[in-house]
């Protein structure tokens, strides 16, 4: 089989699409290249969609926390606590053994029957357990980030008459989001590495179908050398790592454009975050 | 095991309950949880010198130390922590019995064949013929190091960021009073360097608790083996029998690294408060005014 051919048969082959049969003997660097880069797909597939929903969760907690009604901020302390408190490895083992046990026939409410066996995919359950997971890493930063809002930039805004949602939309929130934003890199790229325990931990990878350190491990069990697979794992981690500082750079660019001298570097430190 | 669980099938209830918490299995399970700790115990302090070790030689006037220094601090930012932790064990093992292989077996027949690693059984790690407890002590091993180096490599992080963050002029006063480079490194660099490290060690440390399930990858028997293995619906083939339980194993999982980051932060908290006292600081010029 040349190159080509393994590229037309297994660049999909993750979300189902192409050749069935993964190759059994005989492994060459192209088929390992071509079946990492498809798993690949789930990878960006649990965190963008994860840091897209959690972005907004996160800004609802955060508020939750930081407001004065005990009502709503003891829930959002206990749900931050709960879910940075325990690994995400934990959560997803817990979650999927929760999911298992909702009836396969699904729940009547109101003589309607809702399903529930998609939940226990992959695709559904894995992806909120990562959203709220990276819904209460962010809600701490955001909620870090709303406490440092100086104390000016809110009088102002009540100098200039503005409040409620007007005041929030045009001063709260973009100030606090200028100042997580270094912060939150920090955590889109935590929870991007952390979209390979996925398949790791309770959730099965249905015929197959595995994201990119699913069939590195694959790869390194069949041929028994660790040498080749995790370094091309580790390579396309390490490129779309700085596709996604890249990205996150722009729009740190953006929030801090009003101010004036040069726009810092955004400066990842991972120790920081988690 | 109790006397009066000799036959648990005549139990029902409370009694039952109590025999089955107290089977030989389960006091494995509850083992396994001082195996996590001891993880963590011994994880900890090698981490750290493997940090201090790389924030050190990032620090280097040698110009290749300086580069592998920065090489292994900078290793962790774009992959994985998982990728290492299931490389690491297998590329040491895979090592250390090649390196054996050249010593101990004649006959130089190639290492690698087709899709086997093959050595001699002279040169197995461990030896086939050694007791199951040097297996299961050569697996914890493995994975003590695969955690130093990630955690090794996090911590070298921090650690240059905390001497980089000791005023220059604490230093300059030193060299000022005649001290040499090691001696201003010893006595004011890294007994000042702490103030500032403590914040990020204390993540690395909740992140290092929050890693240990990741044990059960490597093949070590810990919590989250036990907890599948005792969870799983058991016959009425085995002595107790049980449906699926896994659920109440793990939220009982949770529960303890629940425990474990509420008592850390709690720790933590106290240690900040120490270490500030009596520094050019923030958090230091407030305990100063607090006690004047």
């Amino acid at each position: 089989m040349t190159c080509a051919e393994t590229i037309t048969n297994y660049a999909l082959r993750s979300i189902g699409i192409g050749e069935r049969l993964l190759p059994r003997t005989d492994f060459d660097l192209c088929q390992q290249i071509t079946l990492i880069g498809s798993g690949l797909i789930w990878n960006l597939y649990f965190a963008s969609l994860a840091l897209f929903f959690g972005f907004f969760f996160a800004t609802g907690i955060a508020m939750a926390k930081a407001s004065g009604n005990a009502f709503l901020r003891r829930p959002a302390d206990a749900f931050i606590f709960l879910f940075r408190g325990s690994p995400l490895f934990i959560q997803f083992f817990l979650a999927y053994e929760a999911l298992v046990l909702l009836p396969r026939a699904g729940i009547d409410v109101f003589g309607m029957t809702v399903a529930t066996s998609w939940l226990t995919k992959a695709w559904a359950g894995a992806l909120i357990v990562l959203i709220l997971n990276t819904t209460a890493y962010s809600a701490q930063i955001f909620h870090g980030a709303l406490m440092s809002v100086p104390k000016g930039d809110l009088e102002a805004a009540d100098a200039y008459g503005l409040a409620g949602w007007t005041k929030f939309r045009r001063v709260v929130w973009p100030t606090m989001l200028r100042l997580a934003w270094p912060s939150y890199t920090n955590e889109a790229i935590f929870l991007f590495h952390a979209t390979t325990l996925v398949f790791f931990s309770g959730f099965p990878a249905f015929q197959q179908r595995g994201d990119s350190l699913y069939y590195a491990t694959y790869f390194a069990d069949k041929t028994f050398n660790p040498f080749v697979a995790y370094p091309i794992v580790a390579g396309y981690f390490v490129l779309f790592t700085l596709i996604l500082i890249g990205l996150f750079g722009m729009v740190n660019r953006r929030l801090n454009q009003h101010l004036p001298g040069a726009v810092k570097r955004l400066k990842y430190r991972p120790q920081l975050v988690r | 095991m109790l006397s009066q669980c000799s036959d648990p099938a005549a139990l029902e209830g409370v009694p039952w309950l109590m025999c089955y918490l107290t089977s030989g299995k389960h006091m494995l399970f509850y083992a396994s949880f001082g195996t996590v700790l001891l993880l963590l115990a011994i994880t900890a302090p090698v981490a750290l010198l493997f940090g201090f070790g790389g924030a050190m030689a990032s620090r280097s006037r040698i110009l290749p130390l300086r580069w592998l220094g920065r090489l292994y601090t900078s290793m962790v930012r774009g992959v994985p922590d998982i990728i290492f932790f299931l490389f690491v064990p297998i590329a040491l093992d895979q090592g250390l019995e090649w390196l054996r292989h050249q010593y101990l077996c004649d006959g130089d027949a190639p290492v690698r064949q087709g899709n086997d690693f093959v050595v001699c059984a002279a040169a197995k790690l461990p030896l086939s013929t050694s007791p199951q407890w040097i297996h299961e002590a050569y697996g914890f091993a493995l994975a003590v190091v695969a955690f130093a180096v990630v955690f090794g490599a996090f911590a070298a992080n921090v650690l240059y960021g905390a001497m980089q963050a000791v005023p220059r002029a604490q230093l300059e006063t030193a060299e000022a009073y005649g001290m040499n480079a090691r001696q201003v490194s010893r006595r004011v660099l890294i007994p000042q360097m702490w103030t500032y490290a403590i914040p990020g060690l204390s993540n690395l440390w909740m992140i290092l608790i929050k890693a240990t399930p990741l044990l059960f990858l490597l093949g070590v028997e810990d919590i989250v083996y036990w907890a599948r293995e005792l969870g799983g619906a058991k016959t009425s083939a085995f002595t107790y029998p049980h449906p699926d339980w896994r659920i109440y194993y793990f939220l009982a999982i949770l529960v303890f690294y629940l425990l474990m980051t509420w008592i850390s932060e709690t720790v933590i908290a106290r240690l900040t408060r120490r270490l500030s006292a009596g520094q050019a600081t923030m958090g230091g010029e407030a305990m100063r005014k607090e006690a004047a």
